[in-house]
């Protein structure tokens, strides 16, 4: 039980992460894309990448299964990953946008959400792969409680991004801007905001929290193409459950898809864990539409 | 006569290329004069004034600010000409404070300048200072317009347009919004609004233009428009139509 709701906090805090990327471009953007979760796929791919082609030149830094290297890594795939999100969004929804249709920018994340899947197929192959194979000897906490020193850095990490992006949000000149875009996007260019300029933004800093989310979930569970494809409910149902363009709310999205997928299989057989996601979706849109919390981007305090 | 402010030339636009809302509207603004356009609804008032701020665009015709031509500007670059534009709705951001409001309303400016016009806003609205940590949302229709205001005069335009500013205000709150609007003119702003509330308007602005249709109907002094006939038959009626 107790062990449930530990595993439960660790891949809550990283479907928090890539769910705080997707709140921030549906709520700037004003579609649903679709491959947001791709993201999280391609950063954790990337990272990998490049330590592939830089090579271990240093030891971990214990107790922690990698050192600098993947540090280093992680931080090149995150602008790898932006790089990739701005691509997209100036070759595929740049010349959608703006079209009668909004549903024809969602099918458009679709394709694209395939497309980056099977390049990364192609590029990395269809295996489970690791960053590093040195064994960690999990840390036993309480009784019936052990935990690994990765996962005690994942939590730490999430928890200094989230105060780190929402002091940006409230206390920075972008940060409000953003605020002022999600709400009303032809008065923000009332107001002098050069809304093309904020979109940039919004797109580098949702891709690059996804590519945190991407390295972390391969450094916790383990690197798979799919990856993507398995976070995209549980992205989707936090990012919802928490009100859309809701940083704080996709956090705590994030942990109660996380908790009720770990804390479902002591009730039900671990083969419908990945349902849970999508019956706590079905959920929240039937009995409250708009999320928990009100939907404005930084909301909530 | 002076060289206008403000020139709008033969001016033809709407929301999509293929389907004009005014075809060919021309107006002028002379510095520090209050202009008002008046007219039915669907004239084509809102849609004119989008056009000169850069939302919708303009097929034809010239919009010329101080003699420089600005045709089709992008919207958020309005402070840089010295033109400000106070939307008929949602003018002021619900979801963010008011001294939020009014910071984005100074993105334009230095850090310093907007602090320091902030400050200065506050002097001239004792009242949005009271609930500057307050969410927008939580302000009466009178405040709101105040807010608008005061946000659209951080960068101390030459020109200020609004879109309007009476609808949805009690009668006491329309006569506060005229008075200051008057006080604005006498400290050298140009102003350009659209009003409904066809007396008022007339009763305090240096010019009138009525639009129908999409097209210049009459204009002339606001004085001479009050007791013209075609005016007051066709769009005063029992006190000016409202929405
Ligand atoms: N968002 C919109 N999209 C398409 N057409 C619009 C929109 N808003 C207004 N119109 C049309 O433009 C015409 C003129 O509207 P408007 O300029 O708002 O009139 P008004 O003189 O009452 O301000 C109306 O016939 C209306 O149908
Ligand atoms: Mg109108």
């Amino acid at each position: 039980m107790l062990q449930a709701i530990a595993d439960g906090i660790l891949s809550g805090s990283i479907i928090a992460l890539g769910a705080i990327g997707l709140t921030l471009t549906m709520g700037i953007l004003r579609f649903a894309n679709f491959a947001h979760a791709e993201l999280v796929t391609w950063g954790a791919y990337m990272a990998l990448g490049v330590l592939a082609l830089t090579g271990a030149f240093m030891g971990p830094l214990e107790p922690f299964s990698f050192g600098v290297p993947l540090i280093m890594a992680t931080l090149v795939a995150m602008v790898l990953t932006a790089a990739l999100a701005l691509a997209i969004d100036w070759l595929v929804y740049r010349p959608l946008r703006g079209r009668a249709n909004h549903l024809t920018l969602v099918f458009g994340s679709f394709g694209v959400s395939l497309l980056v899947r099977m390049i990364i197929l192609l590029i990395f192959g269809g295996g489970a792969q690791y960053y590093s194979n040195t064994l960690q000897i999990a840390i036993p906490v309480a009784p019936g409680l052990r935990i690994l020193p990765d996962q005690v850095f994942t939590l730490g990490l999430t928890a200094v991004i989230v105060v780190a992006l929402h002091l940006f949000l409230q206390k920075t000149r972008l940060g409000l801007a953003m605020r002022a875009l999600a709400e009303n996007p032809e008065l923000a260019r009332v107001n002098g905001i050069d809304t093309k300029v904020v979109v940039r933004w919004t797109w580098i800093i949702g891709a690059s929290l996804a590519a945190i989310s991407g390295v972390l979930y391969g450094l916790t569970v383990q690197l798979r193409p799919e990856i993507g494809f398995h976070l995209l409910l549980p992205l989707f149902a936090a990012a919802i459950l928490g009100g859309v363009g809701n940083v704080f709310g996709a956090v705590i999205g994030g942990l109660i898809v996380g908790l009720a997928e770990s804390l479902s299989v002591l009730v039900i057989p671990a083969g419908y864990k990945l349902a849970v996601p999508f019956m706590i979706l079905l959920l929240v849109l039937y009995i409250r539409p708009t999320g928990i919390f009100a939907g404005t981007v930084g909301g909530a305090k | 006569m002076t060289a206008p402010l403000l020139a709008v030339d033969g001016v033809v636009a709407g929301y999509r290329p293929d389907l004009p809302i005014i075809h060919g509207i021309s107006l002028t603004v002379a510095p520090e004069e209050m202009v008002t356009i008046i007219g039915p609804n669907g004239a084509g008032k809102s849609t004119l004034i989008k056009a000169v701020a850069g939302i919708l665009p303009i097929s034809r015709g010239t919009v010329r600010l101080a003699g420089k031509e600005i045709t089709n500007l992008p919207t958020h670059r309005m402070a840089s000409v010295s033109m400000a534009y106070v939307p008929q709705v949602a003018n002021v951001f619900t979801t963010l404070t008011i001294n939020e409001n009014l910071k984005v309303g100074a993105t334009a400016l230095s850090k310093e300048d907007a602090a320091r016009r902030i400050e200065r806003g506050y002097e001239a609205f004792p009242d949005l200072k009271k609930f500057r940590h307050k969410k927008a949302g939580v302000l009466s229709g009178g405040q709101r317009q105040m807010l608008a205001v005061a946000r659209a005069l951080l960068t101390e335009p030459r020109l200020l347009m609004l879109d309007e500013p009476s609808a949805g205000l009690s009668p006491l709150m329309v006569s506060d919004v005229f008075q200051r609007l008057k006080a604005l003119v006498d400290t050298g702003v140009a102003i350009l609004m659209v009003e409904q509330n066809a007396k008022a308007a007339l009763a305090i602005s240096h010019r009138t233009y009525v639009f129908a249709e999409g097209r210049n109907r009459i204009d002339g002094p606001s004085q001479e428009m009050a007791s013209n006939e075609e005016v007051t038959s066709i769009y005063l009626g029992a006190g000016g139509r409202k929405r």
